[in-house]
């Protein structure tokens, strides 16, 4: 219910949103927890295993009960936690893990079976018999079990990610890091401020308590004012820092518009922030922890920052009797803020001796405990043992405080292992965790609003400092300065569960049972009981078990260790982190400038790397892929086929020692090529494996262009940056990739060179351009390049033309080739081309290839070092019995073989261990009329004429095969000098 | 992590490209032995502590670079350039 005179929600701007189908009102400010205690609605979810009732525990990101889906449809979120979830206009809520409803939950019923369903159940029960776990078991607990579900619909929603850099970023703008802020933005440093709240104050806005002469939130507002004005400091709020990595790096989420019903439009709905930062202040304050006691998860049972914070922020009293219950001072605040403002407070509970409270309009049980509550959907009572017995207590809401954990998370992330403080009884972050990172207030175990102001102000100025800035005074506002003083209290003894990690179900005896177990060591009983382990990663509760498995275990707290806490500090959507990555986003697209010719022509598209290349051009009439191809295969080998080959990479290399680099990086020769030629090349890494394979062209003295395969240019080309830096700095070359500034198609065919004079300035003849000839040419007016290199073994050139002329010199060849009873071929028809002839791509030069294996051993030059001749020449490098590259024809011609298949002897075992080999390409010749292949055999090259069995068990294949030499199409190789 | 480029300044990690320990840039003479080849190609040292790396700039301005770093604590110490490296060996 709404306190009168309370709360920082603009009154004057009432909110419609739903709940659960429900029309609820609230206020401009509010969250949907916030909006719906104010309607009365305090069951707000279901617990993950027990389905017990629950509400809303606490008013901040830590939440582990109140988790909401917003929206409907493919865009509906799941998981939300309703303490962060602002209400805007029409925005629909539901509630989660309850079905047919959340008054009424059929698996309620598994909190009965709770007995059977303790500490390591699933490992216990299910383990045996095997099979049942994936027929039965899983599918039922996946289904009773579980928070909200994704739609499982394409999502919509536009995410987004980017970069920052700052010299300091301040995580947390309450107190300390406003200060901070405040103080670094006055020196003139650059500044980030981040705070995951809709505005910033932290808990002065939950509190009462003056700062100055202002109220907290007002000064908070003030400052605000002035960070905002200075153009060196950018506040961001709705901003969570979630993680801290190397290099002064850290995580952030930004929730653009959750807060809004915008959708689409462009804005985002998160952005995933990587801030680069010279250094950083975490003030990201402390959490509050429960106590657990019997039943301690009743809705209505909540921290006692959070009854503060409802009722000092959003103006709400969770409760109309409330009762306060905690071992701390802090926790008499809510007890005394709830009075001031007229709220029944029933009684407060201290379990110290000989505490007194000033002023106190309410019963004050010192010496006492809270050790049951009853009501199941909502708190009706409570339970109260002192020395004297126990009393119950009518009251529909109970605030509680076990004291405050220093929200150290951040300082985790690196390995920093947090420092126990007795006094406080909480862990505060170890120095030097986070280089570069200073740690100010209640995050450090300051827990007085005036030490978090003074502690934020060190902090600020000590950064500005280190940044070199000058030190510019700011006053420090008069605050409360109370002691912190607490004795601890981490669970009341008794019977029936005291609930610790809510959302998981995890209860005392749960950690108990663990240790009794054996799983002694903090992770194993995380581990063994689940705790910490749901969306709220533990921010309540680890600190609890911690305390309970030293108790049970007999070792102090420091002893028994601390969890570890990794990245992300709050749960962040995959959509955000990959934001701009679905669908044409995933992978940068490559097109060629004959691509929307070849749309056009209605060639389906491959990836071929980033690139895009046809795979065929279908004609009318033609039902299958392998009627074009047939058909395309036919143009080379009978008139003359058109191919755009601008994918594969052309590295210009130009320098004196231009001829050096080759020689090194190449196997074979080509400071021997003369000017005006071209080689075909072969390149290993250092350990004597194939790298790549290709053609260079010698231009002049001093310049060649190497062209390499589509799918290793940019490793061929980091290996030439390592030769030439790492190797041979002393090297005088220089080279640079031209693969998309040269646009160059294939002409092939028996025709391909009267093609080619029919656009050609000065025609060609064998003479001007000889097999494996190279120079410039104009064509069609422009500049080009012209290399007579084949794929195909057929007479063919490739066409070099800059760029921007690529598409109209396709269509141009097209054109000419069409008339003459060619036309264009796509990837399908050059693969068949090249593997009838025997060439290989990388389904050959697999990165376990050597020179030896695919029969080039002698193109390892013994005139001069290279890259990996030395490994090459080690002996199981050269082992026959590797499997060397042979051709393979089916004996029966209508048999279809398959790439990837095994073969094996005829009538061996088909068994692991037993293969000869395996096929890497396939395609149908037309000319011979059956499907060929290339494979790996053992001493294939001596086994040409055998016939071997070839095995394809993922698609029931079975035939034998004739192995043979890989080339099946003019072996001679007359056609290609003709 | 960062990188500080020399040549480009300090820039993501996602810009570099991680080849390995920066005994690379020490290839062994053809006829060094087949110990010597092993250990060039094959073997490398673990540390806990410091390491000497080679990060390509690769989305950047192209510089192989020696990066001299902790494996425990990530901090990088140094970064040179494998050319001002390698020219110093020689
Ligand atoms: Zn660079």
């Amino acid at each position: 219910m709404r306190v009168a005179g309370k709360g920082l929600v603009n009154r004057d701007k009432s909110v419609t949103f739903r709940f659960d189908g429900v029309s609820y009102t609230g206020f401009e400010g509010d969250t949907v927890a916030s909006a719906l205690l104010a309607n009365g609605i305090t069951l707000m979810g279901r617990s993950f295993k027990y389905h017990r009732p629950r509400g809303v525990l606490t008013a901040g990101s830590e939440e582990p009960n109140a988790m909401v889906t917003v929206g409907e449809g493919a865009g509906a979120e799941p998981n939300v936690r309703a303490t962060v979830q602002e209400i805007y206009e029409g925005l629909m809520v539901r509630s989660q893990n309850a079905w047919p409803s959340l008054d009424f939950d059929v698996m309620a019923v598994n909190d009965l079976a709770a007995p059977f369903l303790g500490a390591g159940f699933y490992y216990k029960t299910f383990m045996w018999p095997k099979r049942f776990w994936e027929a039965i078991y899983e599918p039922v607990i996946r289904k009773a079990a579980g928070l909200g579900a994704l739609s499982g619909k394409h999502n919509e929603d536009t995410y987004e990610k980017a970069f920052a850099f700052c010299d300091l970023l301040v995580i947390g703008a309450g107190p300390a890091g406003l200060m901070a802020a405040l103080a670094a933005g006055r020196a003139g440093v650059d500044v980030i401020l981040c705070d995951e709240d809709m505005q910033v104050g932290g808990r002065l806005l939950a509190e009462s308590g003056a700062v100055g002469h202002l109220s907290g939130a007002d000064w908070a507002a003030s400052v605000m004012a002035e960070l905002e004005a200075m153009a060196n400091v950018r506040v961001m709020t709705r901003t969570t820092v979630t993680g801290a990595y190397d290099g002064g790096t850290f995580g952030a989420l930004e929730r653009v518009n959750q807060h809004t019903g915008k959708r689409g439009g462009g804005a985002p709905l998160e952005c995933f922030w990587r801030i680069a930062a010279k250094r950083s202040v975490l003030a990201a304050g402390a959490l509050e922890r429960p106590i657990a006691f019997q039943n301690n998860d009743r809705p209505g049972v909540m921290t006692a920052g959070a009854v503060r914070a409802y009722l000092n922020r959003w103006g709400v009293s969770p409760g109309e009797k409330v009762t306060v219950f905690g071992n701390n001072d802090d926790a008499h605040r809510t007890a005394l803020d709830l009075a001031a403002a007229g709220v029944h407070v029933a009684a407060l509970i201290d379990s110290r001796q000989g505490i007194t409270v000033e002023a106190a309009s309410f019963p004050v049980i010192v010496g006492a405990q809270v050790c049951n509550a009853a009501g199941r959907k909502a708190l009706e009572s409570v339970t109260v043992r002192t020395s004297a017995g126990e009393q119950s207590i009518q009251t529909d809401c109970l605030a509680v405080s076990g004291g405050w954990n220093p929200t150290v998370h951040l300082t985790c992330h690196m390995n920093g292992r947090p420092t126990w403080r007795e006094d406080i009884q909480a862990f505060v972050p170890t120095a030097g965790s986070i280089p570069d990172m200073a740690v100010a207030g209640a995050c450090d175990g300051v827990f007085s609003t005036l030490g978090c102001l003074k502690d934020g102000l060190r902090a600020g100025q000590e950064a500005a400092e280190a940044l070199g800035k000058r030190v510019v005074a700011v006053d420090l506002p008069v605050a409360d300065d109370a002691a912190y003083a607490l004795e601890p209290l981490w669970a009341v003894a008794g019977k029936g569960r005291a609930w610790l990690d809510f959302q998981n179900d995890v209860s005392v005896k749960d950690i108990k049972q663990a240790a009794v177990e054996n799983f002694r060591s903090v992770e194993h009983m995380k581990r063994y009981t689940t705790q910490g382990m749901a969306t709220d990663q533990g921010k309540n509760s680890n600190v609890m078990a911690l305390a309970v498995l030293a108790d049970a275990t007999g070792r102090g707290i420091p002893e028994t260790g601390t969890t570890t806490f990794r990245p992300p500090y709050g749960p962040v959507a995959i959509a955000a982190m990959g934001a701009g990555a679905q669908g044409h986003g995933f992978a940068p697209e490559r097109f060629t400038t004959s691509h929307k010719r070849s749309v056009e022509r209605g060639a389906p598209m491959i990836e071929a790397g980033l690139w895009y290349r046809p795979s065929y051009f279908p004609k009318a009439g033609e039902t299958t892929w392998r009627q074009s191809c047939d058909r395309e295969v036919g143009y080379v080998r009978k008139a003359v086929g058109v191919c755009d080959v601008s994918t594969l990479g052309k590295i210009d290399i130009q320098g004196p020692d231009a001829a050096e680099l080759l020689d090194f990086v190449y196997t074979n020769l080509f400071s021997t090529l003369q000017v005006g030629r071209v080689r075909y090349g072969l390149m290993l890494r250092e350990d004597g494996t194939v790298m790549d394979d290709g053609t260079c062209a010698r231009l002049g003295e001093t310049h060649y262009v190497m062209t390499t395969t589509t799918a290793a240019a940019g490793a061929v080309m980091r290996h030439l940056e390592f030769v030439t830096q790492c190797l041979h700095p002393e090297w005088q070359v220089a080279f640079t990739s031209v693969t998309e500034q040269w646009a160059q198609f294939a002409v092939a065919g028996p025709k391909a060179r009267e093609l080619l004079n029919g656009v050609l300035a000065q025609p060609v003849d064998g003479e001007s351009f000889p097999f494996m000839g190279c120079g410039p040419v104009e064509v069609a007016g422009v500049q080009g390049r012209l290399f007579r290199i084949s794929f195909s073994g057929e007479h063919a050139y490739e066409v070099a033309v800059p760029s921007r002329y690529g598409a109209s010199l396709f269509d141009l060849l097209l054109e000419h080739a069409e008339r003459m009873g060619g036309g264009a071929y796509g990837m399908e028809a050059l693969n068949v081309l090249r593997i009838e002839k025997g060439f290989i791509t990388h389904a050959e030069i697999d990165g376990r290839r050597t020179a030896f294996d695919i029969g080039a051993a002698r193109m390892i030059s013994a005139k001069k070092d290279c890259v990996g001749k030395t490994m090459a020449a080690r002996a199981g490098l050269m082992d026959e019995m590797r499997p060397q590259m042979v051709g393979i024809k089916p004996v029966d011609a209508a048999a279809v073989l398959s790439a990837g298949a095994h073969l094996y002897e005829c009538g061996a075992a088909q068994v692991n261990g037993n293969g000869l080999g395996h096929v890497t390409s396939v395609g149908y010749s037309p000319d011979l009329g059956l499907q060929i292949g290339i494979a790996f055999v053992a001493r294939g090259a001596a086994r040409h004429g055998d016939v071997v069995r070839f095995v394809d068990a993922v698609r029931g294949l079975e035939t034998d095969v004739e192995v043979c030499a890989p080339v099946f199409v003019d072996p001679e190789g007359g056609r290609v000098r003709g | 992590m960062r990188i500080d480029c020399p040549l480009c300044g300090a820039r993501d990690r996602r810009e570099f490209y991680y080849q390995g320990a920066a005994v690379a840039l020490n290839r062994p003479a053809p006829d060094a032995g087949v110990e010597a080849w092993d250990d060039y190609v094959h073997l490398r040292d673990n540390p806990a502590g410091e390491t000497r790396d080679l990060w390509h700039h690769e989305a950047g301005c192209g510089a192989w670079l020696v990066v001299t770093r902790d494996t425990v604590s990530h901090a990088v110490s140094r970064v040179e350039l494998a050319t001002d490296v390698k020219g110093a060996m020689a």
